[in-house]
């Protein structure tokens, strides 16, 4: 198991290493000198950029010199701001953006576990097509469309929530549900499947013959093995819920770093864009390799046979 | 000894998207206390389904209980609420299935499986139920057992699992055991281990066993009495004996051809059933065997021969057994053991 | 059962050619192909997206030059009209037509959609298809490096490249391709072994047959359901990622036009009430995303009918 963690965490750091490696490349081939002096750009700020890129040096220095920085969470100064640096960006829209995604996760899951459920317990009848009916509006429809027509309705028409911002509980709630309906969505419909898969096999059958009441069937056997699945696809989920935040944030103008980002990428504040970049990624990352850990945790199959797949 | 299981007409169909499957049609047998019967049959004629029948788990739907009836302990199974069913499960009638890799709960300690149905049936307290699962798995030969207890299905072997499923069903000492092919998913020297399980289960306990199998082997060896079944129904039925000895139904006969005997004489060469069981969406009129029969006569095509007693308890479903077959026929009668007429 | 019936003596008598019946009553055997053809036609909701797709295709070649106007013209004396008789789906801020841009709109994104997955197919297989011929060292290799790419998040990495290159159809093309791949080239490669341990297979290499022949002889037919699901789903993602970038900025740019900058474009504009000019590019990116959804999960279980029973 620990050997397993240790193997799984290896390629995690050299997944973000990869990753902080493109972006850099990426970034470094922008034609003409992205971190070029603009005529509005004031004297201290470049001055700032110049010092943490190492601008005069070879751009292979300045890849390990922002490795460096990197691995030591020092993200560098803004373009645009004179005062606060990337880092400070991060510290003040984490919070905002965590509270928004875990919150959008939670009613995915929590939702999502639900409808997957009902729907393959009454399958083909009215529950189960409700379900899916839910689930392929959540899969067609994109969430910024979704996001426009609940501010549209709920907001604007019927002043149910706040149209947008981040102040109270209530201004959390159209946000989340747009952001959630995707995963929602998907965890929905796999979970279904999966139900369905497991509710055909062998062992249910042994469970009904021992005289298992049906809740008990279900509880006890079925759901807890058509969740192995879902659990597998959770860290991609969490992926579109993140990279769906920066769409969401700018829609609602919340301050997170998704908004940050895309201020950043309208701006062309390049150090923003790279600080973010990387963030999401680590972050991204780090999740990943969780539910991956997670998964060998509650699948008694793999723990034994250690790194399985 | 008293009746335990009567299965009377039995008649279960499968709604499907192709059309009705009529799975069983007509299934009469019984099961005294403390017997052993064999269904044999073909695979696809209707054994397992008869077997999750008795036990009430054919989901419904697509199953439909059509007719009949299944007398357990003097009660009608069919008119029994789910309730009174819960009760009755892995209490007084267990079952134990073909694939023992897959009918284990594979994220679940084999110790909790088995000790689920203590604790559903009995008053009793974890510490007991833990005891009394302990003591099975140790009647069923596994050895080990505190440390089995606490595994996960996939750490144990193909028979040591067939083993934890007959304990699982054991544990509570049930009236009625239906196996349904035990081991037919094993290697041949483990069937033979399961088989001698079996068999000390039969002299230790007042259990009745209801073994389903396609080899006639396995009955031979085991069983008191045997159920032929064909195309979802019953063709002949008997003590082992008279059914080794003295078939009187082709498809029994064609069967008992088609697999080696360690009674049979070595120069007697094997012969498979030619040919495969009707399609049971639309089941024949007449005898279901008759396109696959070497005595088949004009009646047949037409007419489903009833069950009758031909002596000695055993019952047939053949027009053979009609007197005017017999008067007709003095040429067959005389191929009957032998001749094919391909 | 008949009851007692009247029996007759020459009933008795051997019936004769009782066995050809036998033979009669097995079924014609269906091949492959046209079996799935039929599964997938008695699917009404995988039909309803395919007769879906083939209209938005029509619509997308014809529409723009169903009533005279053309995307580009602007007309300032006719500004963010309703739909009327003259303007099918309205007017835009600038005063274009609405219809037109729709279709016009429509043939971008599906153009974008389908050459994405198309390039990713044939990216896929030649990384696939090499690795797993390889096999040995080379495979495992060049399976570590596509993963570590596939952990890179998608999204991010699509929005990044377009922040490097000018925003236009063929640069948002390799941006999604560019990472886009992957799970295509693991799917072939995946058919690509289970084939090379088919006997068939083994039997041809052993008579010496070339490596194309048995590429076009076996891999084809057997490995296209897997394949073909893929494409399928891989349209919708790239559409949806098209419309995430143009909400960034990053997309086609005016005065072309794509679903998801007509969507972006619309979005100030429901505060003013023209909600029409959002509604028609959103309903027509959800049709899209539903059909190719609805059509990519209906092949899957045609292709897969275990779950269908
Ligand atoms: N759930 C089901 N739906 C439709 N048909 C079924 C179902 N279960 C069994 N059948 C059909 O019933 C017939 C008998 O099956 P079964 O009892 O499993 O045969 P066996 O004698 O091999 O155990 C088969 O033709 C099978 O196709
Ligand atoms: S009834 Fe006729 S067809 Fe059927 S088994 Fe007897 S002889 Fe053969
Ligand atoms: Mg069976």
């Amino acid at each position: 198991m620990l050997k397993y963690v240790l193997h799984r965490f290896m390629w995690a750091i050299i997944t973000l290493w990869a990753t902080i490696t493109i972006t850099f490349i990426i970034m470094h081939s922008i034609p003409g000198d992205p971190f070029a002096k603009e005529g509005t750009m004031p004297e201290s700020v470049y001055e700032n950029l110049q010092r943490h890129y190492n601008l005069d040096k070879p751009k292979i220095v300045q890849y390990f010199f922002y490795l460096k920085q990197v691995a030591l969470l020092d993200f560098g100064p803004s373009l645009k701001s004179k005062t606060l640096t990337v880092n400070d960006y991060i510290e003040k829209g984490f919070p905002v953006s965590f509270h928004l995604g875990a919150q959008a996760m939670i009613i995915a899951v929590f939702f999502g576990l639900i409808l997957g459920v009902i729907a393959s317990l009454y399958r083909k009848r009215w529950p189960d097509y409700t379900s899916m009916i839910i689930a392929i509006i959540g899969i067609s429809v994109p969430s910024f469309v979704l996001a426009t027509l609940l501010i549209n309705f709920l907001a604007v028409k019927w002043s149910f929530f706040p149209v947008a911002t981040w102040k109270s509980w209530s201004h959390t709630v159209l946000p989340s549900i747009a952001l959630a309906m995707m995963p929602l969505a998907y965890i929905a419909r796999l979970m279904r499947t999966s139900m369905i898969e497991v509710l055909n096999q062998d062992y249910i059958l042994t469970a009904k013959a021992k005289g298992l009441r049906k809740n008990a069937v279900i509880i006890k056997h079925a759901i807890r093995n058509a969740l192995m699945p879902v659990v597998t696809i959770l860290g991609i989920l969490t992926a579109n819920v993140v990279t769906g935040s920066f769409v969401i944030e700018h829609i609602f103008g919340i301050p997170g770093i998704g908004e940050m980002f895309v201020k950043g990428i309208m701006n062309r504040d390049y150090p923003v864009i790279l600080g973010s970049t990387v963030f999401y990624s680590a972050i991204l990352i780090f999740l990943i390799f969780i539910v991956d850990v997670v998964y060998t945790w509650i699948d008694p199959r793999i723990k034994v046979t250690g790194a399985s797949k | 000894m008293g009746k335990l299981l009567e299965v009377k007409n039995l008649r279960i169909d499968f709604k499907t998207y192709g059309g009705e499957v009529h799975a069983v049609r007509g299934v009469n047998f019984e099961v005294k206390q403390g017997e052993t019967i064999g269904i044999v049959g073909e695979s696809g004629c209707g054994k397992s389904v008869t077997a999750k029948a008795i036990m009430k788990l054919l989901a419904s739907p697509p199953a439909r209980y059509k007719e009949g009836s299944i007398t357990f302990n003097g009660k009608n199974l069919i008119e029994a609420s789910e309730r009174e069913m819960e009760r009755i499960r892995g209490n007084e009638i267990s079952m134990i299935f073909q694939d023992p890799m897959t009918s284990l709960n594979p994220t679940s300690k084999v110790g909790v499986q088995i000790m689920e149905s203590v604790l559903k049936h009995n008053q009793i307290s974890r510490k007991k139920a833990y005891n009394h699962a302990l003591e099975t798995l140790q009647l069923v030969g596994i050895p080990q057992p505190e440390k089995r207890m606490e595994q996960y299905p996939h750490e144990f072997s193909g028979g040591m699992r067939q083993r934890a499923m007959i304990a699982m069903a054991l544990v509570c000492q049930p009236k009625l055991l239906i196996a349904d092919e035990p081991t037919t998913a094993l290697d041949v020297t483990i069937q033979a281990q399961i088989l001698e399980l079996m068999k000390d289960i039969q002299k230790q306990s007042e259990t009745a066993i209801i073994l389903i199998t396609h080899d006639l082997g396995v009955v031979a060896e085991i069983c008191d009495r045997v159920v032929v079944m064909y195309a979802g129904k019953v063709v002949e039925s008997g003590t082992v004996l008279e059914i080794f000895q003295n078939p009187e139904h082709p498809y029994t006969k064609g069967l008992l051809k088609s697999v080696p005997r360690f009674d049979m004489d070595k120069s007697v060469p094997l012969s498979p059933i030619i040919g495969s069981p009707p399609d049971l969406f639309s089941p024949p009129k007449g005898c279901s065997f008759y396109p696959r029969c070497d005595y088949a006569m004009k009646i047949c095509k037409d007419h489903d021969p009833e069950p009758e007693d031909v002596g000695n308890g055993q019952i047939t479903a053949c027009w053979l057994q009609h007197s005017m077959a017999k008067v007709m026929n003095t040429h067959t009668a005389t191929n009957v053991g032998g001749g094919t007429k391909r | 059962m008949a009851g007692k019936i009247e029996v007759t003596e020459e009933m008795f008598i051997p019936a004769e050619n009782n066995f050809q019946e036998a033979d009669r009553i097995s079924r014609p055997t269906i091949s492959y192909w046209s079996d799935v053809w039929r599964r997938l036609r008695a699917n009404k909701l995988a039909m309803t997206g395919l007769v879906l797709i083939i209209l938005l295709c029509l619509m997308a070649i014809f529409g723009p030059y169903m009533n005279g106007f053309t995307y580009y013209e602007q007309d300032f004396t006719k500004k963010n009209l309703a739909p009327n008789a003259e303007h099918w789906f309205g007017t835009d801020a600038s005063g274009r037509d609405l219809f037109t841009r729709a279709w016009y709109g429509a043939r971008i994104s599906l153009f974008i959609g389908l050459m994405a997955a198309l390039i990713d197919f044939m990216l896929g297989v030649i990384y696939g298809g090499i690795s797993a011929i390889r096999g040995g060292r080379t495979d495992n290799i060049m399976m570590r490096i596509a993963e570590v790419i596939y952990s890179i998040p998608y999204l991010l990495m699509v929005i990044l490249i377009m922040v490097v290159l000018k925003p236009g159809i063929f640069p948002i093309i390799i941006a999604m391709t560019i990472t886009g791949w992957i799970p295509m080239a693991r799917l072939v490669r995946g058919q690509v072994l289970q084939l090379k341990e088919n006997e068939y297979v083994q039997a041809a290499k052993v008579a010496g047959a070339k490596l194309s022949w048995t590429l076009r002889k076996h891999l084809i037919p057997n490995s296209m359901g897997p394949i073909l699901v893929n494409v399928t789903l891989t349209i919708p993602t790239a559409i949806f990622a098209e419309a995430t970038l143009s909400f960034l900025g990053l997309g086609i740019q005016p005065p072309q036009a794509s679903w998801g900058s007509l969507t972006n474009d619309a979005l100030g504009s429901i505060l003013i009430g023209n909600f029409y000019q959002l509604a028609i590019p959103a309903l027509l990116i959800s049709l899209t995303m539903f059909a190719f959804n609805v059509l990519g999960d209906g092949l899957q279980d045609a292709l897969d009918p275990k779950l269908r029973e």
